[in-house]
Order: C-alpha cells, then sequence, then structure tokens
C-alpha cells in the first residue's frame, strides 16, 4: 500500500462530489484526502484525490472514476514529477516566555502568522502534507487550540499536457461511437 | 414547438421507440399520468407495486434487448423501485426509470412523499438526473436512453419536479442531443494486444471459453462459437451466460460455479488457459479466489474497464465491444483439435451421468429437477422464454432446461432477487407476445409479488407460472442442512392454496404432484387462454447438486448420491464430500458453523441431525 495522487477533472454540475465521495466508500477506497475547486476552463472543476492503495488498486481506482459519467479526465500524479502542497491554519497557545520559540520555528517552517491575541497565535503554513505534519508535531507541545487542513493539491511540473486524453468540454454532441483508446488509463497489465 | 414538460416526456419516450412503459400514479408523477392520454401509441401497464415496475422493465429489456422503461411517483413510489433497479444494475440490463419529484421549491424540506431518490439510488444507477426544469427534460431522458443503453447497459433514473411537468418549455428534439464529454461507453484495445491473446490461446493445451451474459448483449454467439470449433475449444457459461451458447453445441460443457457440474469446475481449474468473454468472475463463479485457476492464464474480454483485475488477475485485457475483439482474435488463431484435452475432460466427466436425477426412475416422488426437466421436453418444439425467480428451482432450471437460444432465459443473478421471476416475466411477455413464458417460482418468491397476477389477469397476457412447492425457503434451508447443523430456522413455510388463489385472481389454476401427471399438466396449461398458475408440490427436503460451498476451492464439491436415498429413506440424506482429485490443490477448508466446529463429516451428521433439527425448531 502507497499513497497515489489522483487528479480527476469532473463537470461542475450538482452532486458531482457526492457521486465521487460515494464511489469511494461503495468500492471500499480508502481516501486520505480530498480536495475539488474550480480550473481554468468554466464548468469544470478539478479534484485532487490521496488514496492509499496498491499499484492494482490505483488502476481499479483510476477506472471506476473514469466510469462516472460526469468525470471527464483523471490522470495519475504519483509516478510523475508533480508539486503537492496543502495548507493548514494552526492556532497555538502562546505566553510571553514561548512567544518567541514559536515565531523562531514559524521562520524556520516559512509559515505565517496571520492572527494574533494576547494568548494565541494563528499560524499559516504551506507545504507538502509531511510539512504540515511535521509543523503540527512542533507546534504541539506549547498547545494547538485548533487545526484545519485543506487536502492536498497537485500539479505535474513543466509545460507538457499530462495526458493525450480527449478535450475537457466538448464542442460535439455525442451520440455515435465515442471511442477512447485504452492506452490513456493504463489497464493493460 | 411549446409543450408542457410532462408532454416533453410522452414527445421523448415516443421518439426512443418506447411502446409500452410499466408504471404506477401518484401525486408528484400526476401531471405526466395526465398527459399520458394523449399519447395512445404508448401502452402503459398498471402494475401492484413499484418493484413490478422495475422487474418487468427489466424483464422487457432482456427479452428484447431494448430499453425499458418503468414509471413512479416521489417518495415511497420511487423507494419501491430500489430492488428492481439494483436487479438491473447488478445484471447490466438497460432500463429507464422516471420518478416524480415534490415540486422544486418544497425539495429539501421533507414535503409529503419527497425522498432524495438520486440520492437513495446514486449507488445502484449507471448515472442519475434530478429535473426541475421543463426545458432540462428533453435532454435528462435522451442522455438517459443513451447511457442505458451503451456501453455496459445498466438502470438509469430520472427524477422530474412535478413543476418542472407543470411548466412549459420549448421542446427541442435536435437540440436535446446527448452531450457527455466524461461517458466513454466503447473502448478498442490496442492491436499489440489482440496478438498476445492469440499467441495464448495457440500456445495453450487445455484452453477453456468462460461464456457470460456479455456474449448475449453484444449477439457474438456464433462468433464465440466459431472460435471454438476452429480452435477445439470447450466453453462452459455462467449463470447469466445460459442461453449464449446452445446447450446442444458439443462445445458446451455447461454452467460452471457453485451448482456447475463438478467435472466442469475441475476443467476449469485444470485448464491452462481462460478465455473470460462478457463475464466477471463472480464468486459464485470462482469459489475461492486463492485456488481459483492456478494452472490458467486468463484473457479477460469484457466492455467495463473496472471490472479487469477486480477479482482475478488477468494476463491480458481486452476491453471492449466482445464482436469487435474476436473480429480482430479470430484471424490470428490456429486451427486446433486439442483432441487430449478432449478426451481428459470427457474421461472425467466419469459417473456424473450415472449420479444424475434424470436418470432415476419414476418413483412415485415428485422431484423439481424432474418437472424441470419435464417442462422443457414437453415445450422444446415451441418458443419459449423461461424466467426464473432465485434459489433451488433457479440452479435446477439451469441444470435441467435446455436452452438453445441467447435470451430464452431471464433470471435475477447477481443480484438474485426473489420476487423477480413473474413481474419479469410480464415484461418479457410485452417484449415477445409470439413466444411462450414460463415462470420458473419456488413457493417463497412467488408470494413475495404474486400481485403481479393481477396485473397479468388486466392486461389479458399469458404467462405460464410453475409454482415449484416444496414448503421451504429450499436454498436456504440447503445451506441450513450443510453448514448448521439442520436447524432450520424460519425456512419451513406455508403458502396459500395456489390453485383457489389463482382462481381468485380469475385465472386457471393447477396442482401436480406426480411425475405422470406433469406431462398432462404442461399440455392443459399451454391450451388455456390466459395465465395459469401451477402448483407443483414436490419433495419438501430436496437439494441442489452438487455445490462449492461458499469460499470453498471450485473444484471441492458436495457431489450427489449415486443413489436416489430420499426416495428410499424419507427426509434422510446421504451427501458426500470428494474425494481431493484433479488439479493439485490444498484440502477444503471447512465452514464453521455458528457454534465454532468446524462442519461436521456428512456421516456423523446425518445419524445426529434429525434429532438437533427439531431441538432448533422448538
Amino acid at each position: 500500500m502507497a499513497k497515489h495522487t489522483l487528479i480527476a477533472y469532473v463537470e461542475d454540475v450538482p452532486g458531482v462530489l457526492n457521486r465521487v465521495a460515494s464511489l469511494f466508500r461503495r468500492r471500499n477506497f480508502n481516501i486520505d484526502s480530498l480536495t475539488v475547486g474550480r480550473t481554468e476552463q468554466a464548468g469544470v472543476s478539478r479534484l485532487t484525490v490521496v488514496v492509499d492503495a496498491t499499484e492494482a488498486g490505483a488502476r481499479i481506482v483510476e477506472a471506476n472514476l473514469y466510469k462516472l459519467v460526469n468525470v471527464l479526465r483523471v490522470d495519475d500524479l504519483t509516478h510523475k514529477a508533480s508539486l503537492m502542497r496543502e495548507l493548514a491554519l494552526v492556532k497555538v497557545k502562546v505566553t510571553p516566555a514561548t512567544r518567541s520559540q514559536v515565531l523562531q520555528l514559524v521562520e524556520v517552517f516559512r509559515a505565517r502568522v496571520v492572527d494574533v491575541d494576547e494568548q494565541t497565535l494563528v499560524i499559516e503554513v504551506t507545504g507538502t502534507p509531511e510539512k504540515i505534519v511535521k509543523c503540527e508535531l512542533v507546534m504541539r507541545p506549547y498547545g494547538i487550540v485548533e487545526i484545519v487542513r485543506t487536502g492536498a493539491v497537485a500539479m505535474a511540473r513543466g509545460h507538457e499536457l499530462l495526458s493525450s486524453a480527449p478535450p475537457l468540454v466538448p464542442t460535439e454532441n455525442v451520440t455515435g461511437d465515442h471511442a477512447h483508446d485504452t492506452s490513456g488509463i493504463s489497464m493493460s497489465v | 414547438m411549446k409543450l408542457t414538460g410532462a408532454e416533453i416526456i410522452w414527445e421523448c419516450l415516443l421518439r426512443e421507440g418506447v411502446e409500452v412503459v410499466f408504471g404506477y400514479p401518484g401525486g408528484a408523477i400526476l401531471p405526466a399520468y395526465d398527459a399520458m392520454t394523449k399519447y395512445p401509441k404508448i401502452h402503459h401497464v398498471l402494475v401492484r407495486h413499484e418493484q413490478g415496475a422495475t422487474h418487468m422493465a427489466d424483464g422487457y429489456a432482456r427479452a428484447s434487448g431494448k430499453v425499458g422503461v418503468a414509471i413512479a411517483t416521489s417518495g415511497p413510489g420511487a423507494t419501491n423501485m430500489v430492488t428492481g433497479i439494483a436487479t438491473a444494475m447488478m445484471d447490466s440490463s438497460p432500463i429507464v426509470c422516471i420518478t416524480g419529484q415534490v415540486g422544486s421549491k418544497a425539495i429539501g424540506t421533507d414535503a409529503f412523499q419527497e425522498t432524495d431518490v438520486t440520492g437513495v439510488t446514486l449507488p445502484i444507477t449507471k448515472h442519475n438526473y434530478l429535473v426541475t426544469k421543463p426545458g432540462e427534460i428533453a435532454r435528462a431522458i435522451r442522455e438517459a436512453f443513451y447511457i442505458a443503453k451503451s456501453g455496459r447497459p445498466g438502470p438509469v433514473l430520472v427524477d422530474i419536479t412535478k413543476d418542472a411537468q407543470q411548466l412549459s418549455a420549448e421542446f427541442d428534439w435536435e437540440g436535446a442531443a446527448p452531450r457527455l464529454p466524461g461517458y466513454r461507453p466503447s473502448y478498442h484495445a490496442p492491436a499489440s494486444e489482440y496478438a498476445r491473446a492469440a499467441e495464448l490461446i495457440n500456445a495453450a493445451k487445455r484452453p477453456l471459453i468462460l461464456a457470460g451474459q456479455g456474449i448475449i448483449k453484444s449477439g457474438t454467439t456464433d462468433a464465440v462459437l466459431q472460435l471454438a470449433r476452429v480452435a477445439g475449444i470447450p466453453i462452459s457459461t455462467t449463470l447469466l451466460g445460459i442461453g449464449a451458447i446452445p446447450a446442444s453445441s458439443p462445445h458446451n460443457l455447461g454452467m460452471m460455479g457453485m451448482h456447475g457440474e463438478a467435472w466442469v469446475n475441475q476443467a476449469i481449474q485444470q485448464a491452462d488457459l481462460l478465455i473470460a468473454l462478457g463475464m466477471r468472475f463472480d464468486d459464485r463463479v470462482t469459489g475461492n479466489l486463492k485456488t481459483y485457476a492456478l494452472n490458467a492464464k486468463k484473457i479477460h474480454v469484457d466492455i467495463d474497464p473496472t471490472e479487469i483485475n477486480k477479482n482475478v488477475p488477468v494476463d491480458v485485457a481486452l476491453i471492449g465491444d466482445l464482436g469487435e475483439v474476436l473480429a480482430q482474435i479470430q484471424p490470428q488463431v490456429k486451427p486446433a483439435e486439442r483432441a487430449e484435452w478432449w478426451d481428459l475432460i470427457k474421461a472425467q466427466r466419469g459417473d456424473a451421468a450415472v449420479r444424475d436425477i434424470q436418470s432415476l426412475p419414476d418413483n412415485g416422488h415428485l422431484y423439481a429437477a424432474h418437472v424441470i426437466n419435464d417442462i422443457w421436453r414437453f415445450t422444446r418444439d415451441r418458443d419459449t422464454i423461461v424466467v426464473t425467480d432465485v434459489g433451488q428451482h433457479q440452479m435446477w432450471e439451469a441444470q435441467y432446461y435446455r436452452h438453445e437460444k441467447p435470451r430464452s432465459l431471464i433470471t435475477s443473478g447477481g443480484l438474485g432477487t426473489m420476487g423477480f421471476a413473474l413481474p419479469a416475466a410480464i415484461g418479457a411477455k410485452f417484449a415477445c407476445p409470439d413466444k411462450d413464458v414460463w415462470v420458473v417460482v419456488g413457493d417463497g418468491g412467488f408470494q413475495m409479488t404474486m400481485p403481479e397476477l393481477a396485473t397479468a389477469e388486466q392486461e389479458k397476457i399469458k404467462v405460464n407460472v410453475a409454482v415449484i412447492n416444496n414448503a421451504f425457503l429450499g436454498m436456504v434451508r440447503q445451506w441450513q442442512e450443510f453448514f448448521y447443523d439442520k436447524r432450520y430456522a424460519a425456512t419451513p413455510m406455508t403458502g396459500p392454496d395456489f390453485v383457489k388463489l389463482a382462481e381468485a385472481f380469475r385465472l386457471k389454476g393447477l396442482r401436480c404432484d406426480r411425475r405422470s401427471a406433469v406431462k398432462s399438466t404442461v399440455e392443459k396449461t399451454l391450451a388455456e387462454p390466459g395465465t395459469v398458475v401451477i402448483d407443483f408440490v414436490v419433495e419438501k427436503e430436496d437439494t441442489v447438486f452438487p455445490m462449492v460451498p461458499a469460499g470453498a476451492d471450485l473444484d471441492k464439491m458436495i457431489r450427489r448420491p449415486k443413489q436416489d436415498v430420499l426416495a428410499e429413506s424419507g427426509n434422510d440424506k446421504d451427501w458426500e464430500m470428494p474425494a481431493a482429485q484433479g488439479a493439485p490443490v490444498a484440502p477444503v477448508a471447512a465452514k464453521p458453523a455458528r457454534n465454532g466446529r468446524a462442519r461436521p463429516a456428512p456421516k456423523p451428521a446425518r445419524a445426529a441431525a434429525p434429532r438437533r433439527a427439531k431441538a432448533g425448531r422448538r
């Protein structure tokens, strides 16, 4: 089992997130994190899904995502050069004695302080999920009041498009033979 | 052309070629029902329960290959459809369900008869829609039909709010063509994969074709038979694959799996290549996956990529239409006889005929297997569709009714839905009015949906209902006999007088309790103009042999006794576990009984069981 990062482009229609979430529950796939947001194209949303799966399991997840009618394209970034980022807001207890220590650690994590009062600091930290976890561990001794994480988003490095998948938004009606090469979803074994 | 949403529904159904719909009216779907009166070309069948509507649409779809349509109102109307939708989903049956929904402004307020139907049916439909505007109805219905019948078929539900039915919109059929950028119904495997598949076939000494329902859906019976003939490859079918290959074909070994013949399962375990065509390695087919066909390489052809490597890892996956795949492989396959392989299979067939219940003389007892085989014998020169329910009778039908044509057997395989048979048969009769439609159903399953007899009577259609009445939930009883020390918890079952019941529905009822009377009963049934219910009073504690216990190795079957013990000693049993033979596999893993002990060996169980059974019933 290992972490796999999948990017799914989906039609921005009501219920689409429910369909994806329901698929993971229904097929007993283990979601690590799931994020969704708009993209550069109107009507298209982008999901980043991190799943705990074997290599074969990840292929099955991918095929099942493709099977959803509202899913336009799926890319697996796991074995590609990619960037992965997550943002967290961490509210930490501080005293006059510990405030400067915490601020030093904020520097180390290249995080920012976004709110201050006499008893707490809110730290905004961005980075890989591992970095977020590390930051949380380091802050824990001071007393974490609350923490919120966005979940991971990911993007491939470089200028090349990820896959030779069909265009995201169609211009024609789809009633005939809307054929796709299976190589795009790497199902051959 | 400006039409109400309700009228748009019927315009769309008309243009999709729909001739009959199965439904039940109610508040939220009333506008659609009101508009229906303007569309007399579409025949509406009033069902007695919405589950029946979905099974009828399903039976219609399976018999005809066309899309079946079911209609219901919101809330309970729609939730009653759930079982039928799930049944169609598991067996890849193309149906479109149209449900009314409360007004769009009332959604989310727990209004009267409001249910989140798209939410409820999300995991059991291929896709579903909630339509809140009249202008969106046409596209939703067109897409629903397209999705239901293309690729791997399945059920699609369109939930339409009452205000969307009442309000008007411009009806533009052409402009409402499906726009589904993310939908991939068809795939084409790379050429190199076809070559690899052909190489595996040519190199195989003991290849075997596993024939599934995909052959029926894609209409590729002839192509599969040609592959089998040219390359000398035996074929075994799944339950839903029955009819895909004629029973009389010399290449057809018969059904595989839990209640397949022992020698067929043994052949699968010995094969060095399995060619899986439009089947999905269901657990009822594979038994223990850890020991399943370990000697075999596997080629898997399926239209659905998610089936590849789901249960059984395969060596070559060909995702695509079966006809296209076979056309690509066929020219690369070398002719072969594979006589040694056939000799081995024939040798292993061995004493199967001796154990066959059909070889027993008439001893005064009426066995379900005899009833079903006799129905086949006395109807074999007629064009017949048999629709079965779920349980022992279903397995006996699969074993003893010899299907020659695709779509001549309709049965709930994947979901195993009791109550499926009668409504599905009514749907099949609407699809094929010129064919005889027989229902083979247990007394348990029949009692689940028997009010649909009223539908058959109201519609004046003829289905022949053979109730295999053993006064037990027979298959569950059989599991209790084998695996729960004969503690027959909640399986003895009484029922109404089925003859009087039929008469109460203004239908013909017949009773048969002797084998010698089966022929005349079938003849009387066929002569009757309307629906007939036959109460076949069969042996109470008969058993489906052979059987792979759930989760056991495929070739470790409980075999049929060589002698008809049942006839000689009343309710007593003498079944035997097989000795290990054929492919080297681990000994059978005994399924522990509820009390934690391993299943006892048959002989001691037999001696002790009756007392325990009585104690268990107290």
